[in-house]
This record gives C-alpha cells, sequence and structure tokens, in this order.
C-alpha cells in the first residue's frame, strides 16, 4: 500500500507543471515527464550493469527466454503443498549485473519460488544453479556462503542485539565463530576492527551509523529493512535477493530504498526482488519476470511487460471486462468460446 | 532470639552449599542453552542424573577420580547428542517435549531393576561407595574448621573440601561461560535465539551452533550433577522434574543471558528458602500457626510458594535480578 502511495507522490509532484498532458495519458502509457525523470535515475553508472542492460536489450521477451550472461538458472521448479501446485516454473534465467523483479498477484507463488531458490524451503522437483553451481537441496546457510543472500519480507531484525552486533554478526568467514577459537580473543581481534569498520562504513551509507550503538529491537519498521539490506552486503554477496523490500515502509523511505536497490547493480552486483506492487517495479528493473498460479507468464522489460496480454490477466482476471449481467453469457456458443479461452490460458 | 539466629545461620549456611553450587552449575548449562540460544531445554534434570551416574558408577567399577568427571561429561554430550541431531531441525518446542520425557526415561531407567546390578535401583548408589577418590584428593589437614557462624569437617560428605570443589568449578564454569559467550560465536547464539532464519540467511549452519550449545550446556549439567552428589547419595527419583523447574526458577531469577545470573540466581533462591522451610517450621512448632499449619505440610507449602514464585518472576520480571530492562522493551516473541 505504501509502494502505492509513494507512486502518487512522485506522480503528484512531478507532473503538475504539465497536468494537461497527463490527462492526456490518462489510460496509463508510460512515456511521460515522470518517467523520463524515472529513467534518467535508473541509467546504469557502472560498467557492468550498462552492459548487463545492452544485454537485455538484446533478449527476446518471451517466457523463459535465455540470458547472454545467465547467472542464476532454474529448471523445472516444483512445489506442492497437498493438492496445490504454488510454484511451478519450467524455466528461467537472470541476468547477472541487472536488477530483475519477479512480480505477480498476492498467492502467485513468488515468495515460495524465493524460498525455493534461497534452500529455505523443499521443491518436489527441480534443479537450479548460481554461478554455474548446483544449489538443488543446499541449505539456506550454504547458498548465503555461495554469494546469494536474501532478506525477508517480514524483517527480521535481531531485536537483542545492537545495530552493529547485527552487521558484525553477517561478517563471513570470522574465525572467532568457530567454538575453539572463541575464548582466544587474540584469534579474532584482528578481523573483529576490520569488521567494524567495514560495517560501520556501510550503516553511514544507509544513515544508520548514529544508531550503531542502539538494540535493534528499537528501530522503525523502514530502518529495520535498511537494516536488513545492510547486513546481507556485510556478507559481500555477489547476488542479493530481496523479498518485497518495500512492503510496509512509507512513502519517503520507499525513494531511499529504490535508490539503495539501484546502487547495489551499480557496484555490480545482481539483484533478485519480489513485489506484488507492478508500478512500484518499473522505474528501477531492468528486466521483469511475471509469475500468477506458480507459473512464469511473461518475462521483459518492464516498459513492454506490463502491456502483455498475460500480465493483465493475472492481475485482473481474464474475463475482467466481461458484464456478468450480460444477457449473451446465457448463449451457450459465446459461454463455450470463454471456456475455451480459459482452457488455452 | 536464639531460635531466629539459628534460621538465619541456616539460611546462610545455604548460600554456600554445595547443592547450591550443583545448581549453580546446572543453571550455567541451561544459560546457554535458554538464556543465550533460546533452545527450551526441560530436561537439565537427566542431564545432571546421567553425570551423577556416569561418575559413581565409573568410580565405583575403578575410575580414578578425574576419569570418572571424563565419563560423566561424555555422559552428557552423548545424551545432547542424542536429543539434539533428530530435534535441533525441528521447531523449538519439540526439543522441549523431547527433553522432558527424555528425563524422565533416564529416571526410570535408572530405578528399574533391570540395570540394578549398576544403578541400584530405585535405591539409588550410596554415597561411601563412590566418594573415596574424591575425599583422597583433599589437601586439607584432618578435622574441624570454623568460619563465623558456619562449621564443618575438614574432609568429607559434608565438608569445607566440598565445597572448595564445587565453587571452584562453578568458577571455572563462569570463567569459561564468560569467554566463550563475549565472542563472535555467542554473538551468533544470540542470533540465533533472535531469529534463526535471519542468521541462517546470512550463511552460519544454525544447526550446528545449536548442537554446540546444547552439548556445552548439557556437559555443565551433568558435572552439575555430579556436585549435586558428592555430598549426598545418588538417588533417581530425587533428580526429576522437580529439580529441572528449579534450575530453570534459579535461572529465571538471577536472569537468563547473564554471567553471574545463574549463581546469584541459585544463592538467593536457596537461602530463602532455607529460611521459609525453616521459619515456617518454628513457627509451626511455637505459636499458635501450628494448628493452622502443621510441621508435616510445610516441605508442601515451601514448593508451592516455589511454584508462585517462579509465575510472579515471569510475569512481572522476567529479566531475573541481574536482567537488563531495556533488553525486554521489544516485543520477544
Amino acid at each position: 500500500m505504501s509502494a502505492d502511495m509513494s507512486e502518487e507522490t512522485t506522480a503528484g509532484q512531478a507532473d503538475q507543471p504539465d497536468q494537461p498532458e497527463q490527462a492526456a495519458h490518462a489510460a496509463g502509457q508510460p512515456e511521460s515527464v515522470v518517467d523520463a525523470a524515472a529513467a534518467a535515475a535508473v541509467a546504469p553508472t557502472s560498467a557492468v550493469a550498462a552492459e548487463a542492460r545492452d544485454d537485455l536489450a538484446q533478449v527476446e521477451p518471451v517466457v523463459g527466454a535465455p540470458k547472454p550472461d545467465a547467472i542464476l538458472v532454474a529448471d523445472d521448479v516444483v512445489r506442492r503443498f497437498g493438492g496445490m501446485t504454488a510454484v511451478d516454473v519450467d524455466h528461467l534465467e537472470v541476468q547477472r549485473g541487472a536488477i530483475t523483479a519477479l512480480i505477480g498477484p498476492n498467492g502467485a507463488g513468488k515468495t515460495t519460488f524465493f524460498n525455493l531458490l534461497t534452500g529455505f524451503d523443499t521443491p518436489q522437483s527441480g534443479r537450479w544453479s548460481f554461478e554455474g553451481n548446483s544449489l538443488a537441496g543446499k541449505s539456506g546457510a550454504r547458498v548465503a556462503q555461495a554469494g546469494m543472500v536474501r532478506t525477508f519480507q517480514l524483517t527480521k531484525a535481531l531485536s537483542r542485539l545492537t545495530v552493529l552486533q547485527n552487521m558484525l554478526l553477517a561478517s563471513p568467514k570470522n574465525p572467532g565463530e568457530r567454538f575453539w577459537l572463541s575464548w582466544l580473543p587474540f584469534t579474532w581481534r584482528a578481523h573483529e576492527k576490520a569488521a567494524t569498520e567495514k560495517a560501520m562504513e556501510i550503516l553511514a551509507r544507509f544513515k544508520l551509523d548514529t544508531k550503531a550503538a542502539d538494540f535493534a529491537g528499537s528501530l522503525s519498521g523502514g530502518q529495520r529493512k535498511l537494516l536488513e539490506m545492510a547486513r546481507a552486503l556485510m556478507t559481500d554477496p555477489t547476488m542479493i535477493m530481496l523479498d518485497e523490500p518495500m512492503a510496509g515502509v512509507n512513502p519517503a523511505l520507499v525513494q531511499s530504498l529504490l535508490g539503495h536497490v539501484q546502487a547495489l547493480r551499480d557496484e555490480g552486483m545482481t539483484v533478485l526482488f519480489v513485489e506484488h506492487d507492478m508500478h512500484a517495479v518499473r522505474h528501477i528493473s531492468d528486466w521483469v519476470v511475471v509469475m500468477a498460479e506458480g507459473r512464469i507468464v511473461a518475462e521483459g522489460p518492464p516498459t513492454t511487460v506490463m502491456q502483455d496480454q498475460a500480465v493483465v490477466d493475472a492481475y485482473l482476471g481474464a474475463h475482467h471486462d466481461t458484464d456478468l449481467g450480460d444477457d449473451a453469457l446465457l448463449d451457450p456458443e459465446i459461454l463455450a468460446r470463454l471456456e475455451a479461452e480459459e482452457e488455452k490460458r | 532470639m536464639d531460635e531466629f539466629l539459628r534460621i538465619l545461620t541456616q539460611s546462610l549456611a545455604e548460600l554456600i552449599a554445595p547443592t547450591t553450587a550443583a545448581y549453580a552449575l546446572a543453571a550455567i548449562g541451561l544459560n546457554l542453552h535458554f538464556g543465550y540460544t533460546g533452545l527450551l531445554n526441560m530436561g537439565q534434570a537427566g542431564f545432571m542424573l546421567l553425570g551423577a551416574y556416569g561418575f559413581g558408577i565409573s568410580t565405583i567399577a575403578g575410575a580414578p577420580f578425574f576419569v570418572a568427571l571424563l565419563v560423566a561429561m561424555a555422559a552428557g554430550l552423548l545424551f545432547a547428542l542424542l536429543l539434539g541431531i533428530p530435534t535441533l531441525q525441528l521447531r523449538g518446542d519439540y526439543l522441549a517435549i523431547v527433553t522432558i520425557s527424555a528425563a524422565e526415561i533416564i529416571r526410570w531407567i535408572g530405578r528399574s531393576t533391570w540395570l540394578q546390578e549398576w544403578t541400584g535401583g530405585a535405591s539409588g548408589l550410596q554415597g561411601r561407595d563412590y566418594k573415596g577418590t574424591f575425599q583422597d584428593l583433599s589437601p586439607l589437614p584432618d578435622g574441624r574448621t570454623t568460619i563465623g557462624p558456619l562449621e564443618y569437617i575438614n574432609t568429607g560428605s559434608d565438608s569445607w573440601w566440598t565445597r572448595i570443589f564445587a565453587w571452584g568449578v562453578v568458577a571455572l564454569a563462569l570463567l569459561f561461560v564468560w569467554l566463550i559467550t563475549r565472542s563472535p560465536w555467542g554473538r551468533v547464539l544470540k542470533g540465533i535465539r533472535e531469529d534463526e532464519d535471519a542468521v541462517r540467511a546470512l550463511g552460519k549452519n544454525v544447526y550446528s551452533y545449536k548442537l554446540q550449545s546444547l552439548v556445552l550446556g548439557g556437559v555443565l549439567g551433568s558435572l552439575g550433577g555430579v556436585l549435586y552428589v558428592l555430598p549426598i547419595t545418588i538417588a533417581p527419583d530425587a533428580m526429576s522434574r522437580t529439580m529441572t523447574f528449579f534450575v530453570w526458577t534459579v535461572l529465571l531469577l538471577g536472569g537468563a543471558a547473564t554471567v553471574f545470573g545463574p549463581v546469584l540466581g541459585a544463592m538467593v533462591f536457596f537461602g530463602a528458602y532455607m529460611f521459609m522451610r525453616t521459619g515456617m517450621r518454628a513457627l509451626s512448632e511455637n505459636t499458635g500457626v501450628g494448628e493452622i499449619v502443621s510441621t508435616t505440610n510445610v516441605e508442601q507449602i515451601g514448593g508451592m510458594l516455589v511454584g508462585i514464585t517462579l509465575m510472579l518472576l515471569v510475569i512481572f520480571r522476567p529479566q531475573g535480578i541481574l536482567g537488563n530492562k531495556k533488553e525486554l522493551a521489544f516485543n520477544v516473541r
């Protein structure tokens, strides 16, 4: 909801000068001043990100399209809960160095798919690999060690640890985290000092450095989201997986969150994030994957994917423009046609 | 007045009693489980009983003191692995269910006739059969020593040597726990206590850390069991659920996740418990109270009051005596 609001706020502020023109585009065609500004803001600044964007421009926007430089490849991933198939993904490739958004209506299976990829859930079948190494059957911890780090939809700040301790906990390969060295401070003090410096740098970037000594439980919801992202960065990930980073964050913070997400990509990281609000992802993603009812129904660049019939159907229902009160529906022929359409879908 | 002094002296003696040290040590172990890692171990008495059996049986079989101590620790370690390996991957409450029943199983096996040859069945093992190696280690001269109002023999069951050894072990355990919990290793445990999925997402093997914590706390518990039986006998029925709940009360009273909480908790708890019981007994013997509360009821009322104390503690001061109020200001699940 807040993501929506932010969208409105931005749009509201920016389109005041050319109100009439905006009205002309009321149908939702993008090419407005807002989008132009947004597009300017997204332009990748790093070589890797620019290359990723150029690469993606060549990719045909069809489901399962192969990417020139895929960092994550998933095949035939199926997750059933009893009789319900929550996820059934035939093929998906995620481009290295780009921001890929995974969108879809509530209950589309986005988060479940996300949990499967990051080792927090086990599928009935499926293979997926990260940087060429298979991750299927690996635990969440192993996935994170491989360089694919995730955040959670319901923020998991470690409340009774301070903000700095939250950060230090994420530092990889800390010798003091091995039990037999833990009681010998001289074996881990150097690592701890370096990690503290790094943590303070990252915290400063997220404007949390003044909170370093506070308990994470005392932070606001938005700050916790930032902390979670900052903490994920402490692990030096190659790919960062954000589960609804904008959920429950106030509009002002959404802007800065989006900025941070772009900054990650510009540093050469690959970002995959889940979001159910189509509009929130439009400005910052390089590629959009749309899920509905457990399947990937469309993928493509953000500007075109939103017009895809499958996406409109997924969000609004295939027959959203059919008048149920229409007598024509009583005609068996028309009903048969609608049913045939439903079959085909 | 004499009567009152006697009650006070008895309560004071309880502060440094070997059983208090034993409970403190078991609570230090439980603190690693619950206070730092968030593991709900409801069977600390099982670890203690196993430690006591391990020590007693191996001593009777002829093992020297420190070997018997190692056997006790190994028993705790194996028990922790046995309980932890299948349950620590499940949600937290399962560990509670499994530990409480496993502790009972240990007790029932101990008191059954099946292993009577080694465990002594329901009547347990007599102190004189396994205390020899421990008392031979005493560096103290023969005779008795009086310090202030307290007077004990130097070496023997209820002796200064037992007290020195018991509190020495507690001091070492405190040092050990202080060292490991202030380290990055301890920080991972606290992270797991807060949210294990978050810690897993950061690339830590949560299962392994939980198992390490369960083993360490369990070994401390089994050493606590050894301390508990050094001045008395190994009686399986004396080390059952009540003992587990006393250890929990001690921990929560002192303050979970604090280093000195378990020790302070044990002292305050047993001091107050003794004061309450002897006080009540004196009252019912010497005053009109005896007509309402007879001396035979004192133990039961005492146990009841402990239960009420535990409830009040959890409701009104969940952080215990030494706990940090600020830490509990957040909504802790």
